[in-house]
């Protein structure tokens, strides 16, 4: 469990002074890390400063789901190797992947070391794998886990795809056509953004925050605003944390029923993948009435929103939303009442809730396994501390409990909108925050879409971030599709991606 | 005079109409969808700006690689010239065509796994092994369809197995041909991968059966690919059409016209199962070909005990 002399305890969008957070050393912070993952906590985040010119620092960033609480610790040592935990905690595993890629120190005795995102180290030091001279290295060159045999092969797909969806490359080991083992590079995505934040919030900031993962602009951010909002102390007017909610539950809404729509098409079943990708549209639709894009651009700045919900506009998204709503039931409901399509759906990439805790799982794909996990509930802020979303779970753990609990989520989040716009608070939407004070860490978290978005701002002297590193759900979800694919046949492999549904752009950032 | 526009009709329609069975499918697939669809010709369309390209091959390939594509093509031609399409005799016929009939179905599959192995792509390895493992299965299905049907007829050629004689077959026997019509129609399916074995609009290779094995192909060697999936399914389509509407009559402008619309009933019926049903689970694709020889066998049964 956590012992309180080793960390700092806060809240989500509560700053802490950055001399809080309590500096161990790396065996000791190893061993609190450990003991605090083995006590039921998971990582939200694991990451490395620059200490001075040649050293480092490590944050481990830890969420109690119970509690509601965040703790916080660091180590600093000289860039050189540092112990790993991933045999302890597999959670870390790609965290110290993307630590050894950036600052080109080893992390002794990680199981499977290998780049992330494919980018040169940021110390110029090679990075700790074979061929690293600290350059670029071409992406997707790297170490593939093979299983070698009579009757196995290898199926190679990607990075470029036969759909029009993001590069990635999958490696699949099979014997016939079962899968023993599938193993994801990503990294074609990569376009730097945690360093380009870092020295801001500047003009950029914002726009590099909204395309950080197209899909997800407004939960991204909406944890970027809360981390701002909550360094300077100040909080966003009621009727525009209202509204972020409102935009929020839409992006859910129209990416959950566009992804209902895509697993009925990838297992060819016509009237909902047809459906659904109309509905998809009206729910974007709503979510341009709001702003003038589809996709919640420019509607959530720091200090509130840009745009007002008038009663007018409140009562045309109302009617509109009982149409969507009417029209994706009765899309959905096919799908859970064909047979041909549950016969698809029930048993394919089954995870349990071993697997998805010990992996950090977030979102719907936790939730799937029976995981009670969503920031809106375990770590709300916002309107969300006014109006409590309930937790939509499943316990099976398969491509139907992570389509089911979209369908849950997509009841939920229509009625939580309903009841925003019948009683919209009075005021102001906008009240912008005054500079950001110095050396101030903040964790802000945001249940997106696709789950847990994990922003952790850090300012230096200068009031300047010196660090803003961004966790997608992505990054901790990719694993869990690989580890569902086991023992599964090659042709679900779209059904049970389709099902995670993950970011490849928000995990390369 | 009559056998002289019996053959033109025959040999026109096995060259023009294919296409126009997907453009229904399509068409249906997307009435149910509530959308417009592509136009009804749009096959025809795609075949002809296929059929202008050049052609790019890669080195790995050898002449198997355009065998495939040609040998197919040529080899359900030569099947369409076997069936009495409006229950006329059929160009082509002799005692036990229904064998080579089978066969050059399976000629032409045996030709397009080849040309799928012969580039050496992982995926084209993985949909051969597919196509051959169902083709297996299916077989046997067909065969005891056709037998059934060649008791109930007393001959051996496709023209005696489907000709005039259907009516009488249907007053007969009615429960074996229901059967037989059934277990066929899923030959139907399965053979020109339509759903639920397999998704003709896919584009995610790693669940293909048919499409992944021609993702080499382009050109006009897509184009004969395409060309002869499309005459498959017409052929196929007959012989369904034959036995469902068993219209049989003297006269060109009665039994031509019955059989287009059949067709495009058959095709429309197809619309109507890939829109209404979603994909199997490839494990379970064989269960369902046994069901299709459970059901043409237990035709064939039936017929055995009523003539004893």
């Amino acid at each position: 469990m956590i012992n309180p002399a080793r960390f700092v305890t806060f809240g989500n969008a509560e700053p802490v002074e950055l001399g809080a957070v309590p500096e161990l050393a790396p065996d000791e912070f190893g061993r609190a890390v450990v003991a605090a993952a083995d006590g039921g906590l998971r990582v939200g985040a694991y990451f490395g400063t620059a200490e001075g010119q040649d050293g480092v620092r490590l944050y481990a960033i830890l969420l109690d789901d119970l509690t509601g609480s965040i703790h916080g610790a660091c180590t600093a040592f000289p860039l050189g190797p540092f112990p790993s935990l991933t045999r302890e905690c597999p959670q870390v595993h790609l965290f110290e992947r993307e630590i050894a890629e950036q600052f080109g120190i080893e992390p002794v005795g990680h199981p499977w070391l290998k780049p992330v995102r494919f980018h040169p180290s940021y110390t110029g030091r090679p990075q700790p794998w074979a061929g690293s001279d600290g350059r670029s290295p071409p992406v997707g060159i790297t170490n593939f886990f093979r299983v070698d045999g009579d009757e196995v092969h290898e199926v190679a797909v990607g990075p470029v795809h036969a759909g029009v969806i993001e590069p990635g490359h999958f490696r699949f080991q099979c014997h016939g056509e079962d899968v023993f083992h599938l193993e994801i590079s990503l990294g074609y995505q990569h376009r730097g953004i945690e360093r380009r934040l870092t020295g801001g919030p500047g003009r950029r900031t914002i726009h590099y925050l909204e395309t950080l993962a197209g899909d997800t602009t407004v939960g991204h951010t909406t944890a970027y605003c809360h981390a701002i909002e909550a360094m300077t102390g100040t909080y966003a007017p009621p009727r525009a944390q209202a509204i972020r909610g409102i935009a929020l539950e839409l992006e859910r809404l129209a990416n959950h029923v566009g992804d209902l729509g895509a697993l009925a098409g990838d297992v060819g079943f016509l009237p909902t993948s047809a459906y659904c990708g109309r509905i998809r549209g009206d729910y974007l639709n709503l979510t341009a009435a709001v702003c003038g894009s589809r996709f919640g651009r420019d509607l959530v700045r720091p200090g509130g929103v840009l745009f007002d919900i008038d009663a007018p506009l409140a009562d045309s998204i109302g009617a509109l939303l009982a149409d969507a709503e009417r029209d994706t039931a009765s899309a959905v409901e096919l799908l859970w009442g064909s047979s041909s399509v549950m016969g698809r759906f029930e048993d394919t990439g089954r995870l349990t809730r071993e697997v998805a805790d010990e992996l950090g799982l977030v979102g719907p794909a936790a939730r799937a396994c029976g995981i009670g996990r969503d920031v809106r509930h375990d770590f709300p802020v916002g309107i969300f501390r006014f109006s409590h979303v309930p937790v939509s779970t499943w316990s099976t753990g398969d491509v139907f409990a992570r389509a089911y609990v979209r369908w849950l989520e997509v009841q939920q989040s229509i009625r939580f909108i309903r009841e925003q716009l019948r009683a919209l608070p009075e005021g102001p939407v906008l009240a912008p925050p005054p500079e950001l004070p110095p050396e101030q860490l903040v964790v802000s978290l945001v249940e997106g879409w696709r789950g847990e978005i994990c922003h952790v701002a850090m300012t230096g002297p200068d009031g300047k971030f010196q660090k803003y590193k961004v966790v997608d759900p992505s990054f901790h979800n990719w694993f869990g599709l690989a580890i569902a694919l086991r023992g599964e046949q090659i042709s679900d492999f779209p059904l049970c991606n389709k099902s995670f549904n993950l970011s490849y752009s928000g995990h390369d950032l | 005079m009559i056998a002289m526009i019996d053959l033109i009709a025959h040999v026109l329609l096995l060259l023009l109409m294919p296409p126009l069975l997907l453009g229904v499918i399509v068409k249906t697939k997307a009435a149910f969808a509530g959308r417009v669809g592509a136009p009804l010709l749009q096959p025809y369309y795609d075949l002809i700006k296929l059929f202008q390209k050049g052609t790019v091959l890669s080195r790995t390939t050898t002449w198997v690689f355009l065998a495939g594509p040609t040998v197919t093509l040529f080899a359900v031609m030569v099947a369409g010239l076997l069936v009495p399409l409006s229950g006329r005799p059929a160009p082509l016929r002799f005692a036990g065509d229904f064998i080579l009939f089978a066969y050059l179905l399976a000629l032409g599959r045996f030709f397009t796994a080849l040309a799928a192995l012969d580039t050496g792509s992982s995926f084209e390895g993985m949909g051969a092994s597919r196509e051959v493992t169902f083709a297996c299965l299916a077989e046997p299905a067909l065969f005891l369809g056709l037998l059934a049907l060649a008791r109930l007829s007393g001959g051996l050629s496709l023209t005696a197995l489907l000709g005039g004689q259907v009516g009488g077959a249907w007053i007969a026997a009615a429960p074996t041909m229901v059967l037989v019509v059934g277990g066929l129609f899923i030959i139907l399916l399965v053979e020109n991968s339509r759903i639920p074995f397999d998704d003709p609009n896919t584009h995610l290779e790693l669940t293909m059966i048919h499409e992944v094995m021609v993702l080499d192909h382009g050109g006009p060697a897509l184009g004969a690919v395409l060309y002869g999936a499309a005459v498959k399914l017409f052929v196929l389509s007959a012989v369904v059409a034959r036995l469902m509407v068993p219209v049989a009559s003297e006269r060109p402008v009665i039994h031509w016209p019955v059989f287009v619309v059949s067709m495009l009933l058959v095709a429309v019926l197809i619309g109507v199962v890939e829109s209404v049903m979603a994909r199997l689970r490839l494990l379970h694709v064989p269960n369902l070909l046994l069901g299709a020889c459970l059901l043409t066998g237990l035709g064939f049964i039936l017929l055995l005990g009523s003539s004893s």
